[in-house]
């Protein structure tokens, strides 16, 4: 209602100088990315600045060559496999503790709150502490443990939270349905709540896998003896001055993209669906 | 009582067989733990014992190779009564306070747009999306490109000087505090942007109309409603900012180009000299300073009901 009653009236100035920011703000979110990637195809004599030496691909080619920068592929290798590891276990934890939560079982404040302060806690903190631990345990410090657990610190925490706001708007009266009709507590899971859950779960996803392919501070004393592509990067940055530099964050700034516009199109893709079959199901 | 648990029982025995019916009882009132079991044991090991460490380790005596199990004061009075510490603390609170001022400002503005002056659902969601897909990507990529931009050579520089504007490049626009608090708003805006938001769009719109109707300006509507019902969300924004930016390290140590210090970045270099027990104490201190800092910011809001 409010819509059409708005509507008629003409856009206001306001509108048009509150338009010219957000303008601007986009600009100051995407311009420098943009800037590096127009740069990282430099000619091979080009530098770190405008102007451009010609337009090749030779950075990247110079990229995946090993002597260049370390060990590039082994680096990226792990940081993809971390963050699908860190993707399926977020998801599994997440969703497994959102279905518990809206029981009120005991304890239920206290996991809360510690989730919560997962959030707030410096990741350098976590980095150090799991660092300690073991250290003082004498035990061996690898990105599939370690890192892996400090990950999980930053990532099950936002899974949490969506889990959260999915079961705030929750109907249980379709739960409750499902069991009247005969359902056993999997199978109201597996067939009515997961469904209807999809698309918040793809988010979870997308939080763990891209949250942890970036995460540098609380890998810094948690990857063992091989880099993460994060510190492989920052690496980069006190000893590279070619756009070599600016090709890898090309590269997996890409790989970051097509992850999001994957999950995103997955989510508009059920809803889609949902939408076409929304009449069957009621 | 009895009655009804044999009309259970009896419906039980219809579809399943009876022997199932008291462990499922059981597993009913154990679910919700087992549910809870892995989150909770992810963070016990790898969130709670790492703090509780860190307590420990930080009254423990260290020399240049090892550190020696101990009870000792002495890493906090070193690090309470250094003058260096004190300044540390005052130049991070100095690049707290500045990144949230401007994320909540910038924030704020671009949140009330989105939700309030843009009409279709559609628009609102493509525009919070490219305000969002951000956080997604690299925070050292992020940070990495502002150096083309505002380097001695740099688009700016050099924009500024064909123009005339200025005829030495400026130096102050990178490896400063200035380029700092740049990268600082740039990576941590979207923090503000989203929760305000979240706040603005669940504010019932007849209220609004109810205070155009009595009278109110665009400005008092701003004022009187819009502020005062998007405080959650400001709150869990302040929040997010605020702890990004004490624990911070590395967005210091880039942009500054070493030239500046942060308490994260003063423990980053303790632990890159070893010295556990003193990066630990540290630790505990910047631990003690920003929940402190969370505490009075929750006295605004209840995070559990604003999800």
């Amino acid at each position: 209602m409010a819509k059409h009653v708005r509507r008629r009236e003409p856009r206001s100035l306001s509108f048009y100088l509150l338009a010219a920011f957000f303008g601007l703000f986009v600009l100051f979110l995407y311009g420098p990315i943009a800037t590096i990637v127009i740069l990282s195809f430099q000619g091979p004599n080009g530098g770190l600045t405008f102007p451009m030496n010609g337009v090749s691909t030779h950075w990247f080619h110079n990229l995946f060559q090993q002597q260049a920068v370390g060990d590039f592929g082994g680096a990226l290798t792990r940081s993809l496999s971390l963050g699908v590891i860190v993707m399926v276990v977020t998801v599994v934890f997440a969703v497994s503790a959102g279905l518990a939560f809206p029981r009120r079982f005991f304890g239920s404040g206290v996991i809360f709150y510690i989730a919560v302060a997962s959030l707030i806690v410096p990741s350098i903190l976590v980095s150090l502490g799991i660092g300690l631990m073991f250290n003082i345990m004498e035990w061996e410090p690898n990105w599939y443990s370690s890192g892996l657990g400090a990950h999980l610190t930053w990532t099950l925490p936002f899974g949490l939270l969506i889990m959260f706001a999915v079961f705030n708007r929750f109907n249980r009266a379709y739960e409750e349905a499902a069991r009247d009709l005969g359902a056993t507590p999997w199978q109201t899971i597996r067939f009515v709540v997961l469904p209807i859950i999809a698309p918040s779960v793809i988010g979870i996803a997308l939080f763990g896998f891209t949250l942890s392919y970036d995460e540098f501070a609380r890998t810094l004393m948690t990857a063992g003896s091989f880099n993460t592509l994060p510190l492989e990067i920052y690496g980069m940055t006190t000893n590279v001055t070619t756009p070599v530099l600016y090709a890898l964050g090309s590269l997996t700034t890409a790989i970051s993209f097509v992850v999001i516009l994957a999950a995103l199109g997955g989510v508009l893709f059920m809803q889609r669906r949902r939408a076409r079959h929304g009449s069957d199901a009621a | 009582m009895t009655a009804r648990t044999t009309t259970i029982v009896t419906e039980r025995r219809e579809g399943t067989p009876s022997r199932r019916f008291n462990w499922g009882r059981v597993t009913d009132a154990l679910a919700p733990y087992l549910q809870v079991a892995p989150l909770t044991l992810t963070f016990a090991v790898f969130l709670l014992v790492p703090i509780v460490t860190i307590v420990v380790v930080s009254f423990w005596d260290y020399d240049s190779i090892r550190v020696i199990p101990d009870f000792i004061l002495l890493n906090y009075e070193e690090l309470l009564t250094s003058s260096v510490t004190w300044r540390i603390y005052l130049n991070t609170l100095k690049y707290a306070a500045l990144t949230w001022a401007l994320t909540l400002g910038i924030g704020f503005t671009v949140a009330y747009f989105v939700a309030f002056h843009v009409k279709s659902l559609t628009w609102q969601i493509t525009l919070f999306m490219i305000c969002t897909i951000p956080f997604w990507t690299s925070n050292i990529i992020r940070m990495i490109s502002w150096i083309p931009f505002l380097g001695r050579n740099g688009i700016l520089n050099s924009t500024l000087i064909s123009m005339g504007v200025i005829d030495q490049p400026l130096e102050f626009l990178l490896f400063s505090d200035f380029s700092v608090v740049l990268a600082f708003v740039h990576l941590y805006v979207l923090f503000m942007v989203v929760p305000i938001f979240n706040s603005m769009m669940r504010i019932d719109r007849s209220l609004i109309e109810a205070a155009v109707d009595a009278g109110a300006s665009g400005w008092q509507v701003l004022t009187n409603v819009i502020i005062p019902l998007s405080k959650p969300g400001i709150a869990i924004g302040s929040i997010f900012v605020v702890t990004l930016v004490m624990g911070d390290f590395i967005t210091v140590r880039l942009m500054s180009g070493g030239q500046s210090a942060s308490v994260g970045l003063m423990m980053a270099n303790e632990i890159s000299l070893l010295q556990y027990p003193a990066a630990a104490a540290n630790a505990v201190v910047l631990l003690g300073v920003v929940l402190i800092m969370v505490a009075l910011m929750l006295r605004i809001v209840d995070i559990r009901k604003e999800l």
